[in-house]
């Protein structure tokens, strides 16, 4: 498996803090670096009262949308009727592998998040979904639980309160789309992981019917920190001049780089000096070419553009991309950015649930298209086209699954047009010089 | 993924040689212990139906695929048809809907991993373990390769998956060694 680095000074880990400690992963060990103290202060406290110290933290959905997470959470209402809390570990967006971190190394970090905001939302029930493939992080949060039931921390009677916290772990099966919430929730209740129709959103009707709150791995293991020092300590992490990004975050960082691996930074930070101070820049010899920031579904950034971009919400946005789910891929200039986008849509096409023709259609072909022109046979014409597809995959289908696919397509023909002008240069030398093109590419 | 094979090079997905479980008779798996753990597992939901895709996982983890046979008995365990059963699992990678080699080898090569090698992996991989193409068994019955979209291990190209073990970092060299230890 692979280890973690030892934290850069210029990181702020406290996610981050016991990765690589194999002692932090049982109960004792969690305890003795002061676990569960959130959340048995937490239980003594009023779940409103809960509500409102999240929501003054300014701390945001870490999945990949942002979403306030106290607000969230304040449409849980105690209403008496039965309501559910969601983890969402289906941790599968291209370039991330974060949360898998959590879970491997401090899962009972995790646990205390879930059950801490199962019972600030008024639950009793709090599911755990992890994708199929995490088989480790999918063992190592079983364990947790079970020893938080034995323990007592879960249960009729968690900590000791009176109230009953029940935690499960579910494992999906392989689908990328089960990440998305509506979808989790089917897979879930034992069918075809499609996303649902919004609205009613799941604060109405979630899963099984009832009102529930999803949350992503990281934003809950961020919440213990926050109840047991305060909003107010959450609000020192983040650059002074913008509120609206507050805390840290985990970011996770492969391709062409010199030190790929998971970084926890407090938002705000520049984009050049963690590409290049604390990832240590592009492999020897090698230029960066392009970066996407934020997972495969953001805007793709040239290097200039990246270089100049900070890294938050806002700060991301306003170079054009966005945050999304943290994970960072580099492109060195040895990379063919037609070949790589066409991958990128390739798996957009594969991962499709099919319930929506933009989408089912729209990747199809949008990847038949990205391939004949990576392989020589395309035309400028094929340009038009490609960008008229992305505009009907754009905000028409029930998920952003399709939006997700059109977005390397858009962002590369804007930026890499160069590469793709090339790609159609060839084929019209190929066509002087029969056969030279394709013995060439061989 | 549902539309598609999940050896997503479109490689045909083939029986191995002793491909005869097909015709094997059904040995009913929810019986003593599993049985137990299954009523464990669904006391957890207010659904029977929920526990559909931990159902699936106990048949596969005993029998190493989930033939029609054992979906039908899933329906039955779960009060529902095997038709909704088939459509669920069929929409799923990870369900094997036939039998595959002792080692199932899921190679990343998705865009994370493609820059840094991943096809140069499959290479190896194929070229190592006697499959010849993706999807296929080799001839002794030991491997089955497919690639895999993002197993969400990208700091650590090229990841692949053995059955339920993740290897990290594998390069076209480390293959050889790494399926010599798999007998």
């Amino acid at each position: 498996m692979g280890y973690p680095h030892q934290s850069h000074p210029r990181e702020t880990p406290i996610l981050s803090k016991y990765f690589g400690d194999a002692g932090a992963r049982t109960l004792d060990g969690w305890r003795a670096r002061g676990g569960y103290e959130a959340l048995q202060q937490a239980l003594a406290t009023d779940p409103q009262e809960l509500q409102t110290i999240v929501k003054d933290s300014g701390l945001r959905g870490r999945g990949g949308a942002g979403f306030p997470t106290g607000l969230k959470w304040s449409f849980m209402k105690p209403d008496g009727k039965i309501h559910y809390m969601l983890c969402n570990a289906d941790e599968s967006e291209p370039g991330t592998f974060k949360d898998r971190e959590i879970m491997r190394w401090t899962p009972h970090g995790l646990v205390e998040g879930v059950a801490l905001a199962a019972y600030s939302i008024y639950a009793e029930t709090a599911y755990i979904y992890i994708r199929g493939e995490f088989t480790e992080p999918y063992a190592r949060v079983t364990r947790a639980v079970e020893e938080a039931y034995a323990a007592g921390v879960l249960g009729a009677n968690a900590m000791g309160s009176g109230k009953r916290i029940d935690v499960h772990v579910h494992r999906g099966a392989g689908a990328y789309i089960c990440g998305e919430e509506t979808a989790l929730m089917n897979s879930l209740e034992g069918r075809r992981g499609n996303p649902r129709i919004k609205p009613p959103f799941p604060a109405v009707a979630g899963l099984f019917g009832r009102p529930t709150t999803i949350n992503n791995v990281e934003t809950l293991a961020t919440v213990p920190y926050i109840i047991k020092n305060g909003a107010e300590w959450y609000k020192q992490f983040g650059r002074p001049d913008n509120p609206k990004s507050i805390g840290t975050k985990l970011f996770s960082v492969c391709g062409n780089i010199t030190r790929p691996g998971n970084y926890e930074v407090a938002l705000g930070f520049p984009f050049k000096d963690f590409l290049y101070d604390l990832c240590g820049g592009p492999l020897p010899g090698r230029e960066i070419k392009a970066v996407i920031p934020g997972g495969s579904s953001v805007p793709i950034l040239t290097r200039e553009e990246s270089e100049a971009a900070i890294m938050d919400y806002e700060g991301f946005a306003a170079a054009g991309t966005l945050l999304g789910s943290g994970g960072v891929i580099v492109f060195d200039d040895k990379q063919d950015m037609v070949r790589q986008i066409a991958r990128l849509v390739r798996f957009y096409a594969h991962e499709s649930c099919a319930q929506c023709t933009q989408c089912r259609e729209g990747t199809a072909w949008s990847l038949r298209i990205m391939e004949r022109i990576r392989d020589g046979d395309g035309t400028t014409e094929d340009f038009d086209t490609l960008l008229s597809i992305a505009d009907n995959m754009t905000g028409k289908t029930i998920c952003v699954l399709s939006d997700s696919c059109a977005t390397p397509i858009v962002s590369g023909l804007k930026k890499f047009r160069g590469e793709f002008e090339a790609k159609i240069v060839a084929n019209r030398s190929m066509v002087a010089v029969p056969g030279a093109f394709r013995a060439s590419a061989a | 993924m549902s539309h598609g094979p999940s050896a997503s090079g479109g490689a045909i997905v083939a029986a191995p040689p002793n491909g005869a479980h097909h015709h094997e008779p059904h040995v009913a798996i929810f019986t003593g212990d599993t049985r137990v753990e299954l009523d464990t597992i669904i006391a957890r939901y207010p659904s029977k139906q929920a526990a559909l895709l931990p159902a699936l996982w106990l048949v596969q983890d005993a029998r190493g695929w989930v033939s029609e046979q054992s979906m039908e008995e899933v329906a039955n365990a779960l009060e529902l048809t095997p038709a909704y059963v088939k459509g669920v699992t069929t929409f799923y990678t990870m369900y094997h809907q036939h039998p595959v080699g002792r080692h199932f080898i899921q190679v990343c090569t998705t865009t994370p991993c493609n820059i840094c090698g991943a096809e140069d992996v499959v290479k190896s991989l194929l070229e190592h373990s006697g499959c010849g193409d993706l999807g296929l068994t080799s001839a002794d019955g030991r491997f089955t390769i497919i690639e895999v979209e993002c197993l969400g291990a990208c700091g650590f190209p090229t990841p692949i998956m053995i059955n339920n073990e993740f290897v990290e970092s594998v390069t076209p060299e480390s293959v050889p060694r790494i399926l010599a230890e798999r007998k």
